[in-house]
């Protein structure tokens, strides 16, 4: 463990201090942020009436498009010259949600990441691969964070390069992956290719996330790779990589809920839902000073588990692996992508709405998209060319959008299936659920 | 001078190019010359027929997508370099073909070369120039 103060901090104990940490919570989000204010003024709350933690049924939800409809920098609490680094996460009309961290969130951030690492066993003896990329995106940085805070060796890597990252991998003697699901097995893959052994190498635990995969994927990583591996969950409106991760017991993710305090919900009614049964997980970030956190509906579905204690001695609540989404988000080689950004894409293209279809597949383990494209007489060219041109304009445009690249397959009209005249727009062919 | 054709959009799959002529048939249009370029994922039809505005209605109202483009038509001399010929008059007037396709007709027994320019009206003057005989669309419509 990490921090065992804190990681096993008696039940009561730990429910005390949330309770403490959401008052003072809510009044920094009241006083410094007038969308809170104005929300906690409509449902007739003040920051008066939070004595302890469960009266945080009160508070209203928080959703995605309300975080995004403050953007750039309306849901910071905090000074700009407080603030001490911003990442962003991607929207679903290009405009991301933008969370901005002090330098005391990316302390705590921090010390969830190596929380997170400790869960797998690491210790400042080890060597940390971080092939998630570093970037707006949380999941290189934040882990890259963790490792440091635990004083374990971090080794930079970001994705991509998988020849390299094997070479160091070996080299360098590294002990602890951190990378997507898919990215792990894709790695194995290439080693194989390569004529490397990796089952032979020091390496004990692997954090795997930012996408779903499965117990099957789980197995099938443990016989290519010579390590545990471990689901670990964050998202960037929450903080990053480090909201939660499982422990050796490989059931169930602790959530770090001195700072992540998590609920499940009914996802039509709003109504908490008994431990043990699926809903949408909801956080409220207890500690966050950049972008104070209330009740925010991630649109995962989960369940907290009904169970006694951990035999790990954590004392933290644990949710069970990511069962859906609550919406249309799709989430390809660990990049969120909403069909609405597709459509956007295409609309603004030639001005028209064409029919389309987003088919989602995993090739040997990597996530493939392709997107069908209906051909009507404003797009069509009777030139090989203008038909390519075409293809290529719609494939640089949805990669410069959603950073994915995808094969564009131009069809013929009518062919893309409808149902009571709405078209289907996806079709996931990955079987993670 | 310049000859009206259909142009179809297809996928590159088997069932397509019979849908489509089955269409034309349907509506009783007769298809002069035919070309069919394609790539890997898709093909572009073209088709020179005898009514070109009833072609286009059927294969329309049966939910193809169809364009209509200006081409050329050619005689080309039945001789060794009769090909060639045309095109170094292109050539040296600096006109790009985008396209072409040759059919031979029964009713004259001459090749027939159709292209497709980006600008038909500087080619039709540069061939004019060179003394090369152009088809008149009806000609072409009712061979």
């Amino acid at each position: 463990m990490f921090n065992p103060k804190e990681e096993a901090r008696p039940v009561g104990e730990l429910r005390r201090l949330q309770g403490e940490r959401l008052k003072s919570l809510v009044q920094r989000a009241y006083g410094h942020v007038p969308f809170y204010r104005a929300k906690l003024d409509e449902a007739g709350v003040t920051p008066e009436d939070i004595r302890g933690i469960e009266d945080i049924v009160r508070l209203p939800f928080t959703v995605k498009t309300e975080f995004r409809d403050q953007y750039p920098f309306g849901m910071f609490a905090a000074p700009m010259k407080d603030i001490v680094r911003i990442h962003a996460s991607s929207g679903t009309t290009g405009k991301p949600t933008v969370v901005g961290y002090t330098r005391e969130d990316i302390d705590n951030w921090a010390e969830c990441a190596a929380r997170s690492l400790g869960c797998g066993g690491a210790t400042a003896e080890d060597t940390v691969q971080v092939a998630y990329g570093y970037g707006l995106f949380t999941g290189g940085l934040g882990m890259h964070y963790g490792a440091e805070r635990m004083g374990a060796a971090a080794l930079p890597m970001s994705a991509g390069n998988t020849e390299k990252q094997i070479m160091l991998m070996k080299d360098f003697g590294v002990t602890i992956l951190c990378c997507t699901p898919s990215y792990a097995l894709q790695i194995a893959e290439v080693a194989a290719q390569m004529g490397e052994d990796l089952m032979k190498l020091p390496l004990k635990a692997g954090h795997f996330g930012a996408e779903p995969w499965t117990e099957a994927m789980r197995r099938h990583i443990e016989e290519v790779l010579p390590l545990k591996a471990l689901d670990i969950y964050g998202l960037s409106e929450v903080a990053g990589p480090g909201v939660a991760n499982e422990c050796l017991e490989q059931h169930g993710l602790h959530v770090f809920e001195d700072h992540f305090y998590p609920e499940i919900i009914h996802p039509e009614t709003g109504e908490p839902m008994p431990d043990g049964e699926k809903g949408e997980l909801v956080f409220t970030c207890l500690t966050k000073q950049g972008v104070p956190l209330i009740r925010y509906r991630t649109r995962d579905i989960t369940m907290l588990l009904d169970e006694g204690p951990c035999p790990c001695g954590r004392t933290s609540r644990k949710i069970a692996r990511l069962m859906g989404r609550t919406d249309d988000m799709l989430i390809i080689r660990g990049v969120n992508v909403f069909p609405s950004q597709v459509e956007d894409v295409l609309v603004r293209i030639e001005g028209v709405h064409p029919q389309y279809l987003i088919v989602v597949d995993r090739q040997g383990n990597l996530d493939t998209m392709e997107i069908r494209v209906e051909v009507t007489e404003e797009l069509f060219s009777d030139e090989v060319r203008g038909l390519e041109a075409l293809r290529d304009k719609i494939h640089h445009q949805i990669k410069a959008m959603l950073n994915v690249s995808a094969k564009i397959t131009l069809v013929e009209p009518n062919t893309i299936e409808r149902t009571l005249g709405k078209a289907k727009r996806v079709q996931d062919l990955r079987k993670l659920t | 001078m310049k000859v009206r054709q259909i142009s179809v959009f297809m996928e590159n799959r088997s069932g397509r190019l019979a849908s489509v002529l089955r269409e034309v048939a349907r509506a009783g249009v007769n298809i002069r010359a035919l070309s069919l370029a394609d790539t890997s994922d898709f093909g572009i039809l073209r088709l020179m027929v005898d009514n070109v505005d009833a072609g286009v209605k059927a294969l329309r109202d049966s939910g193809h997508t169809v364009s209509v483009t200006e081409v050329l038509a050619v005689e080309v001399p039945d001789r060794p370099g009769g090909l060639a010929g045309i095109l170094d008059v292109l050539s040296e007037a600096g006109l790009n073909v985008e396209y072409m396709y040759a059919f031979v007709s029964r009713a004259t027994e001459k090749a027939m070369v159709v292209f497709r320019f980006e600008q038909p009206d500087a080619a039709i003057e540069a061939l004019q120039k060179a003394g090369i005989s152009l088809v008149e669309a009806e000609t072409v419509y009712s061979l």
